[in-house]
């Protein structure tokens, strides 16, 4: 395995090695280009995820998290482009596919699941309808059949009285519900790779652990890979194989989730999981990372996260540090990792 | 699904007042007249005979309330007086011309849609971009044309220069209608769309931005399926509210586009009744115009209930 | 509460971003509409006062020998039907044309502000009357209700002041108690009923200057749609009486010989076209001087 390779976090598929990734994401930039200045979003991202593995990407707002994963499903917002990199589909470069081959990858092959169901279903279409429109323009179903799969897929996300709430409008669901119906659209067409943008956030807690098993198991029926984003760690923890933690638009810190978990190598993931509520732990002391992300326009030269680092020292502020193998099978961007993190320190 | 619309009784209710309003302004309308009323309607040439009987006829001897309710008991009878210049009652000559302008009306509203729609989709799908810039440019010049004179233009270069249309008339049969009514309606339309597109524009563009279609384009739609399907009727539904305060603007359109094209409708009937001094046709197209824009209001809630199912002004009645 | 999240909060940063200054006011030179419109209402004002000196012909001055010419190095668009000059009418006609159209703004906007400030300051059965009121006069298309009151009143200058008021202010009253319900609610007013100010004061002191901006918008296409009015009913023969110079005649005029001579009916109606152009980018030059956070 070549040092390039090892720096790319992967979601294993459990045999080593030999299989192609199925998604492919190499040094990629986002960003808003005006004129000769360029604000970079997402800045030399990359990682592969394997078929039917789940993959998560962790970060807090404004991180570029989110927009990594537009960028896949093709759906950067008006004035973001690729900057630099590119993202493969099956070793296939997306910017290669025609428009008309890449819309016919977008059901079929990669679906999406949007955070806020409430406004990423269309208000005035029947749920049902919106279901069956994918399977109807990929599968050349008819409407009849269509419409019989939207009530079979209704009840696969264990939506009660499909055959009736596949006539009923968005707004006259409960939010569980209508999750449940982006799942089963985006699942619809069975893809082979599921983008999940913060599918949970906007759901109760109790609804959103239903809602994220049902998502697992069909993920397992369907045999479809999972590129799941949150700010999450609590529900990476339960979904996910593989972990990727990005900051102000880098990744900082890669590898299984397990051990990220037990061990982290980067003080940004370590201020994560002391921030983040444990349910194992409920009485334990929560700390908050102090300070705010940074700006993306007005980065600073040195590592992005050092203004708000406890063990920031002076060369922090004045170089960048690159992602570097710290462990087999994971990475990290910090000067200071092998001192902060030795092994087996807690 | 219909029980959405059982708004519309206690709509129609409240509608009540407003029409009361109208028929008092209208009422007024004959007082405002410099002089005897009933001389003033009649004319100068008019018989004391003639006069007198009017005089009767309106109370003119009794309070005023008491001339309004008589004016509401003449009016619930479709007695709105007689027209001097056809020596016939107002509401059968008005009742004739009304269908005239309501195909105008309606035809004109087609027109608009057909021109606005695409026009606001090619402005949205690149705001501030060259094609953007030029839809903006035909509304805020369409805004500023007079509506008379955007008309005398279509006639000198379609039916003067280009001979396609004809210069002006109705017609015999529903095709003649159709041939004959197209450029008044186009008229209408051109002078109507800037405020459609602006409107739809707007909206569009928010829909373009939102996250349905964001979810649409990922299960792989794109260009006009997209647009048909996931971002017209949600960017249409506050232009129909646009366009249903607009339409009042559209019927007072159309009264000098008939006089431009010499169509036998109620515009030609009022501006006839003006030349001619004819003031019991007056007060009833006018009459008939407020009264009709008042239940164009209520028809859009309607047709706004019916497009967008999270609207239930039933349920904000009840509060 | 929770902390926006996700691509939205991307997005927000990204806008941040792209537009710095989106809060700051922008001088008046670099407000494009703005000066656009100032420079066309400005010339047109100009030539308006100016008409008895640049006009080479007196605009009412018939000349039999010479009617119905084309266009000249004599008479820069020719002569109409009674030998009279279209350029100087033209020019002529611009003050007509605009002086009806930016004084028959002044009776609605003060009549309406006032009735729409105190309907929405004092609310209760004052505010329930006044808005039945405008309801009922909304019902009338303006064209309709306008050419019934011209008729009334009788033609003239004055009736079509009158007529424009009745008919106008309700859209003032209407937009100005919508502006003073949600102004009455801010801080600095609630501060100042507490600190004991009488209504009047708060309403003209504090309100007043808040809520008139937008007015002060709605009036710049209120003058617009007052012209078209205006040349609409000299166009239907109940505006201004020949033989004056106004637009909207010389377009009656002109369409009797619109397949010899159309020009006759073309250029007033540009004129039209070019000044509500001016007032409007005026309008929207002052919507933006006047609440640049409000823009769409």
């Amino acid at each position: 395995m070549s040092n390039a390779t090892a720096l790319r976090p992967h979601a294993e598929s459990g045999t080593f090695g030999n299989a192609e990734p199925l998604l492919t994401v190499s040094n990629l930039s986002l960003g808003v280009r005006r004129g000769s200045n360029e604000t970079k979003i997402v800045d030399d991202v990359s990682f592969d995820v394997n078929a039917k593995n789940r993959f998560g990407i962790v970060g807090e707002s404004g991180s570029g998290k989110s927009m990594t994963l537009r960028a896949i499903a093709g759906l950067l917002p008006r004035g973001v482009e690729i900057l630099s990199g590119q993202i493969a589909y099956r070793g296939r470069d997306l910017a290669a596919f025609s428009a008309s081959e890449r819309r016919a990858l977008m059901g079929p092959e990669i679906a999406m699941i949007f955070q806020e169901p409430m406004t990423a279903l269309n208000p005035v279409k029947r749920v049902g309808d919106q279901i069956a429109e994918g399977p109807r323009r990929h599968l050349e179903m008819s409407r009849k059949e269509a419409r019989e799969l939207a009530v079979d897929m209704m009840a696969k996300t264990g939506i009660p009285d499909p055959a009736r709430r596949v006539r009923a409008y968005p707004h006259e669901l409960s939010g569980g519900l209508r999750q449940r119906v982006m799942i089963a659209m985006a699942l619809s067409c069975r893809p082979k790779l599921l983008l999940c943008d913060e599918p949970t956030t906007a759901l109760d807690v109790t609804v959103q652990h239903q809602v994220l098993r049902q998502l697992e198991d069909l993920c397992d029926d369907f045999g479809a890979a999972l590129v799941f984003v949150t700010h999450d760690l609590a529900v990476v923890n339960q979904t996910c194989s593989d972990l990727a933690v990005m900051y102000a638009g880098r990744l900082v810190e890669s590898g299984p989730v397990k051990d990220i978990f037990r061990d982290p190598r980067h003080p940004y993931t370590r201020g994560l999981l002391d921030s983040a509520p444990d349910f194992d732990r409920p009485n334990r002391e929560l700390l908050a990372i102090p300070g705010f992300p940074v700006n993306l326009a007005d980065r600073p030269v040195g590592c992005s996260f050092a203004p708000r680092c406890s063990f920031a020292q002076k060369s922090c502020l004045t170089r960048s540090p690159s992602l570097e193998v710290v462990a087999p099978g994971r990475t990290a961007a910090c000067f200071r990792t092998e001192e902060l993190f030795q092994e087996g320190s807690e | 699904m219909l029980h959405r619309l059982t708004f519309i009784p206690s709509r129609l209710l409240q509608a009540v007042p407003v029409v009361f309003g109208v028929t008092l302004i209208v009422f007024f309308m004959a007082h405002l007249l410099p002089g005897d009323p009933a001389q003033a309607i009649l004319g100068d040439k008019a018989t004391p005979d003639a006069v007198s009987a009017l005089r009767t006829q309106m109370g003119l001897d009794k309070p005023i309330w008491a001339q309004y309710f008589l004016f509401l008991a003449h009016l619930a009878q479709g007695d709105l007086g007689m027209s001097f210049t056809y020596q016939r009652p107002v509401t059968e000559i008005v009742l004739q011309a009304i269908p005239v302008t309501m195909s105008l009306v309606v035809f004109a509203l087609t027109l608009t849609l057909v021109i606005s729609i695409p026009l606001a989709a090619i402005a949205a799908t690149a705001p501030d971009k060259p094609r953007d810039f030029a839809v903006r440019t035909f509304t805020l010049i369409g805004q500023g044309m007079p509506q008379f004179w955007v008309g005398i233009m279509l006639i000198l270069l379609l039916a003067v220069r280009a001979r396609i249309f004809p210069v002006g008339g109705f017609g015999e049969t529903i095709l003649d209608h159709v041939y004959y009514l197209f450029l008044p309606a186009l008229t209408l339309a051109i002078s109507l769309s800037p405020t459609a597109i602006r409107s739809l524009r707007t909206s569009t563009i928010s829909v373009l931005g939102s996250d349905y279609v964001s979810t649409a384009r990922s299960k792989g739609a794109s260009g006009v399926p997209l647009f048909r399907q996931h971002v017209l009727r949600n960017a249409a539904i506050p232009t129909v509210s646009v366009i249903g305060v607009h339409l009042g603007y559209l019927v007072g359109g159309s009264i000098v586009i008939e006089k431009v094209f010499a169509i036998p409708g109620l515009g030609s009937l009022m501006l006839d009744a003006i030349y001619a001094r004819d003031f019991p046709t007056i007060q009833a197209v006018t009459l008939f115009v407020g009264i009709f824009v008042t239940f164009v209001g209520i028809l859009t809630d309607v047709i706004y209930t019916l497009m967008d199912p999270r609207v239930n002004l039933a349920a904000k009645g009840r509060a | 509460m929770s902390t926006p999240t996700g691509i939205l909060a991307e997005y927000r940063a990204q806008r941040a971003v792209s537009k710095p200054a989106s809060r700051t006011i922008k001088p008046w030179y670099q407000n494009m509409p703005l000066v656009a419109g100032a420079i066309v209402v400005g010339v047109l004002v100009l030539i308006a006062v100016l008409a008895p000196v640049i006009a080479p012909y007196d605009p009412i001055a018939q000349n039999l020998q010479e009617t119905l010419q084309s266009p000249s190095s004599e008479h820069w668009l020719g002569t109409d039907k009674f030998g009279r000059d279209v350029f100087s009418r033209l020019i002529w006609g611009a003050r007509v044309d605009l002086r009806v159209g930016f004084i028959a703004v002044i009776i609605p906007f003060t009549f309406g502000t006032i009735i729409g400030g105190l309907a929405g300051y004092f609310g209760g059965w004052f505010d329930i009357i006044v808005m039945r009121i405008v309801d009922v006069f909304f019902a009338f298309p303006f064209f309709v209700m306008i050419i019934a009151l011209v008729f009334i009143f009788g033609a003239g200058e004055s009736s079509i002041y009158l007529a424009i008021a009745i008919v106008s202010w309700v859209a003032y009253a209407k937009i100005v108690r919508g502006e003073v319900i949600v102004a009455k609610e801010q801080d600095y007013v609630v501060g100042a009923q507490l600190g004991g100010m009488s209504h009047m004061r708060i309403l003209f002191r504090h309100i007043g200057p808040n809520v008139l901006s937008q007015a002060i918008i709605y009036a710049m296409s209120d003058i617009v749609m007052d012209i078209m009015a205006i040349v609409a009913l000299g166009y239907l023969g109940l505006g201004i009486a020949p033989p004056v110079a106004e637009w909207g005649s010389m377009i009656l005029e002109g369409q009797e010989f619109i397949t010899t001579h159309w020009m006759q009916a073309t250029v007033p109606g540009l004129i039209v076209v070019v000044t509500s152009l001016g007032v409007s980018w005026l309008g929207d030059g002052l919507s933006d001087l006047l609440n640049p956070d409000r823009r769409k």
